[in-house]
């Protein structure tokens, strides 16, 4: 059994023009789509290309959001090691995979919670860590995964971010 | 100025998005000050994958290697080193 110790928050914000994403789409196509997204995140994403484009930039800018989180000293983690996760709710979750999963381990982020929205021609996001408050590695690894899988919810603001 | 330097400054004018003319920007300018976001960044590393056939490997990809012209430049020579 472990006590309850303070938790620190991180938290981190970016904002992307859509206008950009539609454009790399259009000129980089697959290439682009497959460097920055998992192939979860383009099927949640479908729909016409403006809509396509907004909910690919919310993501984008989630996927910044983090990194800011994360703070990585050196190399940025792969665009796909922090996934955005929709539920059926429209709730979204972020799941962190190799590097991202590791810098999250290393900093001691116990928890994530992330909030996507777009309008018009520009997309933002927050995320928000928690440090601390778990000092074994189990007990933060499964932090992780119940963040990951849902368990630490975050508000959507959309129907469909 | 070198090749892969003329290179990557067409790159930048056509991908950067920046807020000033890449024209008059030195070797050691700040992109990220002359306007480059991140998204930017993205294409211009694609961009720039294209133009010189190599793919950016995992460890060249932080804020770093696109922060000036000189050390695009540096992050190409690297990888054509390690080819």
């Amino acid at each position: 059994m472990t006590s309850a110790r303070a938790q620190t928050p991180l938290v981190g914000v970016d904002l992307v023009r859509v206008q950009d994403v539609a454009d790399a789409i259009e000129t980089f196509g697959t290439r682009y789509l497959d460097r920055v997204f998992t192939a979860a995140e383009q099927a949640d994403s479908t729909g016409e290309p403006r809509v396509r484009a907004e909910r690919l930039a919310a993501r984008f800018a989630a996927k910044e959001a983090a990194l800011k989180v994360l703070r990585p000293t050196g190399a940025r983690p792969p665009w796909t090691s922090i996934e955005v996760v929709r539920h059926e709710s429209g709730a979204c979750d972020l799941r962190l995979t190799g590097t991202a999963a590791e810098l999250a381990s290393a900093g001691g982020i116990t928890a994530l919670a992330v909030s996507l929205t777009h309008e018009h021609d520009q997309a933002a996001a927050a995320v928000v860590g928690l440090v601390g408050g778990a000092s074994d590695p189990d007990i933060l690894h499964g932090d992780l995964r119940r963040a990951a899988s849902g368990a630490v919810p975050a508000p959507a603001w959309k129907e469909h971010p | 100025m070198s090749d892969t330097a003329t290179i990557v400054r067409t790159v930048l004018e056509e991908h950067g998005r920046l807020a000033v003319p890449v024209d008059g920007l030195q070797n050691e300018s700040d992109l990220y000050a002359a306007g480059l976001t991140s998204h930017a960044s993205v294409n211009v590393m694609l961009a720039l994958e294209d133009a010189f056939d190599l793919e950016f490997p995992e460890r060249l990809l932080k804020k770093a290697t696109f922060s000036s012209l000189g050390s695009i430049v540096e992050a190409i020579d690297e990888i054509r080193v390690d080819a």
